[in-house]
C-alpha cells in the first residue's frame, strides 16, 4: 500500500478552503441515523466528540478517567500559540507556520502545519466565547508571553494552568452534550481493540474497569484521541494512566505508526529524587521567559550553594551559545545542552540538574510580579523539593514529556485503516521531529473542534449504511482476543516473581539510556536485545495479583506495559534505521562540528510508517516523502 | 532525612461497592522515604503486598501533580490530609513523623459510594456540570478573541473560581457531603463573566436542582469546605451561588 497523503492541490495558501469547498455534507436526517465513536476526551477528544454531537451524529465517548475533566491535557502548564499577532510584534499565519516547521528540523508535511497555523485564531476565539479565563492586560485584553523557538510573542495562557483551562471548556461543552441527549460518556473504561470489517474500523472492544467486564461497541467511525506514549519511558511528566495500548492494538489492526522515535525531552523538569519515584514533574517552559539557565563554571563549584558563586564564575551557556534565542531555544538544543554540561561533570544537586535562576528577574520585576505568572509553579516546586525558589535558583534536568510520532494519518486525518481518525497527540501530524512549546494544545484542539467535524463528515458522506453490529463475528474474534490475553496475565501471574512495575522500571532505563536524548548505532542495537530479554521476562516470569472480573490497576498496567515493550522495540527500530539526526532524534554519529543535530535531507525526509506483519515479524516500513514547496530546507539556527 | 521512616497504616480495604469495608493494619512498612509523595509510599506498599501474594490497595491518582483531581484520599480524618492547598498526591512523607500510624480511608460521603478500597464513584459531579456548567456556544466562527474586553480584576476572580479542580475533597469534608463549594465555583465563575450572562439564571437553578438529585447536603456554612479545599476556593463562591439561586427564582426564565 503507498502512502497517499491527500493533500489538496494549489497554493499552501488555498488548500484548506478548497478542501472545505469540495467536501461532501451528511444531511441532518442522516446524521442522526450515524454513529461515531470517540475514544479518550483530553482535548482532542473532548473538543471533537462536543463539536460532533452538536452536528446531530451520535456520539459515543470513552475515557480511562472517572471524569473526562482529569485527561492528561488538564496538566498543561504554559499555554496555546495562536497567529493573532495582538502584540504587533510582526506574527502571521505563515510565520507562526514557518516557525512550527523549522522547529520540527523539516520533518512535518507542509500542508498539515499550514492548517494548524490557520485554524489557530478561531481556537481563541471560541475558547474565549466558551468562558476560558484566558490572562488579561489591565485594558482588558488578553495577553501573550513568548514561548521557545520564537521570537514573537504569540502563547495565551491561564497563569500556569493553561491545559486546565482549555480541557475544562471542552470538558463543559461535552457535557452540555452529554445533556442534550447526543453524546454517550463512558468513563472508567479502557479500549483494548479495535474491530475491522472488510478493511474499516466499526468499533472497539472495552474493559469496563470497575467491574472487568468486556463490552463492544458498533459505530460508522472511530476516531482516537488517546494522547500521547511518553510513559513508555516509565519515568516522564505523562499522567499515570497515559498509554498507548489503544494505539498500539490499532496498530496492530493495520494503522501504520509512524516516526515512533521522535520524542520530546522537556529541558525543565525537576530532577530525580529517588528509585521510587513514580514520575518527573514539568516546570513550564514559560519559565525559561525570565528564568536564566546557568552552571558553575569550574567544576570545583558545582557543590557550593548557588549564592556563593559569584556571576562571573556562572556558565549561563545558552545564553552565550545562542546569542539570538538565549534562553528560548527550542527544548531540544536545550535539553541537549543540559546534558552535556552534566556530562562535563558541572551538574548541580546530585549531579544530574542545571540551574533556572528567577533573581535577576524578581530584581527587575519585583516578586509579585513572578508570583501573578507563575505563583502555581513555584509553589508546585516547593512542595516536591521542600526548596523556595523565590530565594534559591530551581534545579532542572530535561525529562521524557512528549511524543511527535504516532499513528500515521493523511490530510484528513485518517489513518491507513478506513474510517479509522486519530487526532491530538496520537497521531504523528503537525510538529515534525520536534514540537515547539505551546503548540500540542493548539494542535488537539484544531483537530478536534475545527479539521475532524469536516473531514469525519467527508468520509460518512460515502458510507452506506454498514449494518454492522456487535453480533459480527468480527466483534466475537476480537472480544476473544482480548479476554485470551487478559486471562493469560491472570494465570501466568501466579506463577512468576517479578512485578508488572519491575520490568516496566527495567524497560524504562533501557529507553531512557539508549533511545532517550542521544542515540548511538551501537546502543541501539544494545537496546533490541534488551528489550527482548525483557520481553520474554514479562511472558514468563510475571507476578500479579488480583482478579480480572474486578477493579484491578496492576492488570490494567500489566497490558499496557506490554504493548510498551513492543512500542518500544519498535523505537528503537525506528531510531536504529534513520541515519541522522533532526529534532529530538540526536544520533552521535550525525551531528555538525559544534554538536547541533545533522540532517540528512537527501535520503531521510520522510515520514517512516511502520506496518505490524504479525507476532514476531519484522514490521514493514514505509516513507511518504515531505515534500517542501513553500519552505527552503536549512540547517536550524538559534545562535 | 529518613529513608526508613518506619510508619504504621491502617487503610480502608473494601472488595467491592457491596461488600463490607474494614480496616486492614500494615506495621513498620519498609523503604518509606521521607522524599516520597504519599502516593508514591502507596506505590511501595503495594509491591510490597503483590510480593507477599496478597491484593493490591486501590486507589486513584493520575497526574500526581495536583491538577487533574483524580487522588482522592482520607488521611487521618482529613480529606487530601492535614496540608492546607495540597492534594494527596502532593503530600509529602516529610509532613510526617517517623514511627506514626497513618489512617487511609476513601472520601466518604452518600453521593460518592465506594469503588473498591480507596476508590470512589464522583460520577455526580460530572452531572451537576452537565445539569448548566457551561456557556451554550457550538463550535464555530465567533467573534474576534478581543472584541470583548473584560476587566482584570474580573477575570482574575473568575480564574480563582475556574481553578477547582473537582476532586470532590469539599465533599468529603463537609459533615452536610454537601457539593456548595464545587457547585458555586462553577457558577461563580460562569457568572462574573459576559460570556455566561444569558442564561445565568437557567444555570444556577438547574445545576442547584442536580446536587439535590445526587443526594448532596445542604451548605450550614461550616466552611470545612474551603479548609480542605487543595486549591483554597473560597467560601465566597457559595455565597454568589446563594444569590445568583435567589435571583435566578424571583425573575422568569
Ligand atoms: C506536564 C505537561 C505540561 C504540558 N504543557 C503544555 C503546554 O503548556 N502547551 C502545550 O501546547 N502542550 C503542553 N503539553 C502537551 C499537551 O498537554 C498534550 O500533548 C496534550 O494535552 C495531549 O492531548 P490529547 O487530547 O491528545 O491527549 P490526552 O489529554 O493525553 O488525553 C488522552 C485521553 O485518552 C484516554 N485514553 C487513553 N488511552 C485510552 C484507552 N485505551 N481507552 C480509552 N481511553 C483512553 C484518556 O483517558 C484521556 O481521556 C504538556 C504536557 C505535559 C505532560
Ligand atoms: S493525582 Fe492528579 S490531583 Fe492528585
Amino acid at each position: 500500500m503507498t502512502l497517499d497523503s491527500k493533500v489538496p492541490a494549489g497554493p499552501l495558501q488555498n488548500k484548506w478552503d478548497s478542501y472545505l469547498e469540495s467536501v461532501k455534507l451528511v444531511s441532518p436526517a442522516n446524521k442522526r441515523k450515524m454513529d461515531v465513536i470517540v475514544v479518550g476526551t483530553g482535548l482532542a477528544g473532548a473538543s471533537a466528540a462536543a463539536s460532533l454531537g452538536e452536528l446531530g451524529y451520535n456520539v459515543k465517548a470513552f475515557c480511562i478517567q472517572d471524569s473526562p475533566r482529569r485527561a492528561h491535557s488538564i496538566a498543561a502548564q504554559g499555554g496555546i500559540n495562536a497567529a493573532k499577532n495582538y502584540p504587533n510584534d510582526g506574527d502571521s499565519v505563515w510565520r507562526l507556520f514557518y516557525d512550527t516547521i523549522k522547529g520540527g528540523d523539516f520533518r512535518a508535511r507542509e500542508a498539515n502545519v499550514y492548517r494548524l497555523a490557520q485554524v489557530s485564531n478561531a481556537i481563541i476565539d471560541q475558547c474565549v466565547a466558551q468562558g476560558v479565563p484566558f490572562a488579561r492586560e489591565y485594558g482588558g485584553e488578553l495577553a501573550n508571553r513568548s514561548f521557545g523557538g520564537a521570537q514573537v510573542s504569540r502563547t495565551f495562557y491561564a497563569r500556569g494552568q493553561t491545559g486546565q483551562q482549555l480541557l475544562l471548556g471542552a470538558y463543559q461543552a461535552l457535557l452540555r452534550q452529554v445533556d442534550a441527549g447526543k453524546v454517550e460518556m463512558f468513563t472508567r473504561r479502557e479500549m483494548l481493540d479495535l474491530v475491522v470489517v472488510d478493511g474499516k474500523a466499526r468499533g472497539i472492544i472495552v474493559r469496563n474497569l470497575v467491574d472487568g467486564s468486556i463490552e463492544k461497541y458498533a459505530a460508522n467511525a472511530v476516531i482516537l484521541a488517546t494522547g500521547g506514549y511518553g510513559r513508555a519511558y516509565y519515568l516522564s511528566t505523562n499522567a499515570f494512566n497515559s498509554n498507548a495500548t489503544a494505539a498500539w492494538r490499532c496498530y496492530k489492526r493495520g494503522a501504520y505508526f509512524a516516526n515512533p522515535s521522535y520524542v520530546q525531552i522537556h529541558p525543565t523538569c525537576i530532577p530525580q529524587a529517588g528509585d521510587y519515584q513514580s514520575k518527573l514533574t514539568l516546570m513550564s517552559e514559560s519559565l525559561r521567559n525570565d528564568g536564566r539557565v546557568w552552571v558553575p563554571k569550574k567544576k570545583e563549584d558545582v557543590k557550593k550553594p548557588a549564592h556563593q558563586i559569584p556571576n562571573e564564575d556562572r556558565d549561563y551557556y545558552l545564553e552565550t551559545r545562542y546569542p539570538s534565542f538565549g534562553n528560548l531555544v527550542p527544548r531540544d538544543v536545550a535539553s541537549r545542552n543540559a546534558k552535556s554540561v552534566c556530562d562535563e561533570g558541572r551538574g548541580v544537586g546530585a549531579g544530574r540538574a542545571v540551574y533556572l535562576d528567577f533573581s535577576d528577574a524578581i530584581a527587575r520585576q519585583g516578586q509579585k510580579a513572578i508570583e501573578d505568572k507563575y505563583g502555581n509553579l513555584f509553589h508546585m516546586y516547593a512542595k516536591i523539593t521542600a526548596e523556595n525558589p523565590y530565594e534559591t535558583p530551581m534545579g532542572i534536568y530535561p525529562a521524557i514529556h512528549y511524543t511527535m510520532g504516532g499513528l500515521w494519518v493523511d490530510y484528513e486525518l485518517q489513518s491507513t485503516v478506513a474510517g479509522l481518525f486519530v487526532a491530538g497527540e496520537a497521531n504523528f501530524s503537525d510538529h515534525g521531529a520536534n514540537r515547539l512549546g505551546a503548540s500540542a494544545l493548539m494542535q488537539g484542539l484544531a483537530d478536534g473542534y475545527f479539521v475532524l467535524p469536516f473531514t469525519v463528515g467527508n468520509y460518512l458522506a460515502r458510507e452506506k449504511a454498514s449494518g454492522v453490529t456487535v453480533e459480527h463475528p468480527a466483534f466475537k474474534e476480537a472480544e476473544a482476543d482480548v479476554k485470551r490475553q487478559i486471562n493469560g496475565f491472570i494465570e501466568r501471574g501466579t506463577k512468576g516473581d517479578t512485578t508488572v512495575n519491575e520490568y516496566y522500571r527495567r524497560l524504562g532505563e533501557v529507553l531512557w539510556d539508549k533511545v532517550g536524548m542521544s542515540r548511538t548505532e551501537e546502543g541501539l542495537k544494545q537496546a533490541l536485545g534488551q528489550i527482548a530479554e525483557i520481553k520474554q521476562g514479562f511472558e514468563t516470569n510475571l507476578l500479579l495479583t488480583g482478579t480480572s472480573e474486578s477493579f484491578n490497576k496492576m492488570l490494567e498496567l500489566a497490558g499496557r506495559v506490554a504493548d510498551f515493550i513492543e512500542l518500544g522495540e519498535l523505537m528503537t527500530r525506528d531510531a536504529l534505521h534513520r541515519n541522522e539526526s533532526c529534532g529530538g532524534h540526536f544520533r552521535e554519529e550525525f551531528q555538525t562540528a559544534d554538536g547541533e543535530a545533522l540532517r540528512d535531507d537527501e535520503n531521510f525526509a520522510y515520514a517512516g510508517a511502520w506496518q505490524f506483519k504479525g507476532p514476531g515479524e519484522e514490521p514493514a516500513l514505509h516513507k511518504e516523502a515531505l515534500v517542501f514547496e513553500n519552505v527552503e530546507l536549512s540547517q536550524r539556527s538559534y545562535k | 532525612m529518613s529513608d526508613d521512616m518506619k510508619l504504621n497504616l491502617r487503610v480502608w480495604r473494601q472488595a467491592g461497592p457491596e461488600a463490607a469495608g474494614a480496616f486492614v493494619d500494615y506495621k513498620a512498612v519498609p523503604g518509606i522515604s521521607e522524599h516520597m509523595s504519599f502516593l508514591e509510599m502507596l506505590d511501595v506498599l503495594n509491591e510490597m503486598l503483590i510480593h507477599r501474594g496478597e491484593v493490591a490497595i486501590e486507589f486513584d491518582g493520575d497526574c500526581r501533580e495536583g491538577i487533574c483531581g483524580q487522588c482522592s484520599l482520607t488521611v487521618n480524618g482529613q480529606a487530601h490530609g492535614g496540608e492546607r492547598g495540597t492534594t494527596v498526591c502532593q503530600l509529602h512523607m516529610r509532613s510526617f513523623r517517623e514511627g506514626d500510624t497513618i489512617v487511609v480511608e476513601p472520601f466518604r460521603a452518600k453521593a460518592f459510594p465506594v469503588i473498591k478500597d480507596l476508590v470512589v464513584d464522583r460520577g455526580a459531579l460530572d452531572r451537576i456540570i452537565a445539569a448548566g456548567g457551561y456557556v451554550s456556544v457550538n463550535t464555530g466562527p465567533k467573534p474576534d478573541a478581543n472584541g470583548m474586553r473584560i476587566n482584570k480584576d474580573i477575570s482574575d476572580r473568575a480564574f480563582d473560581a475556574a481553578a477547582c479542580i473537582g476532586c470532590g475533597a469539599c465533599v468529603a469534608a463537609c459533615p452536610n457531603a454537601s457539593a456548595s463549594l464545587f457547585t458555586g465555583a462553577k457558577i461563580t465563575q460562569l457568572s462574573l463573566l459576559p460570556q455566561g450572562d444569558a442564561e445565568r439564571n437557567r444555570r444556577v437553578a438547574r445545576m442547584v436542582d442536580q446536587m439535590d438529585i445526587e443526594g448532596f447536603g445542604n451548605c450550614s456554612n461550616l466552611g470545612e469546605c474551603e479548609a480542605a479545599c487543595p486549591k483554597e476556593i473560597s467560601l465566597d463562591n457559595i455565597a454568589v451561588m446563594k444569590r445568583e439561586y435567589l435571583r435566578a427564582i424571583f425573575s422568569k426564565f
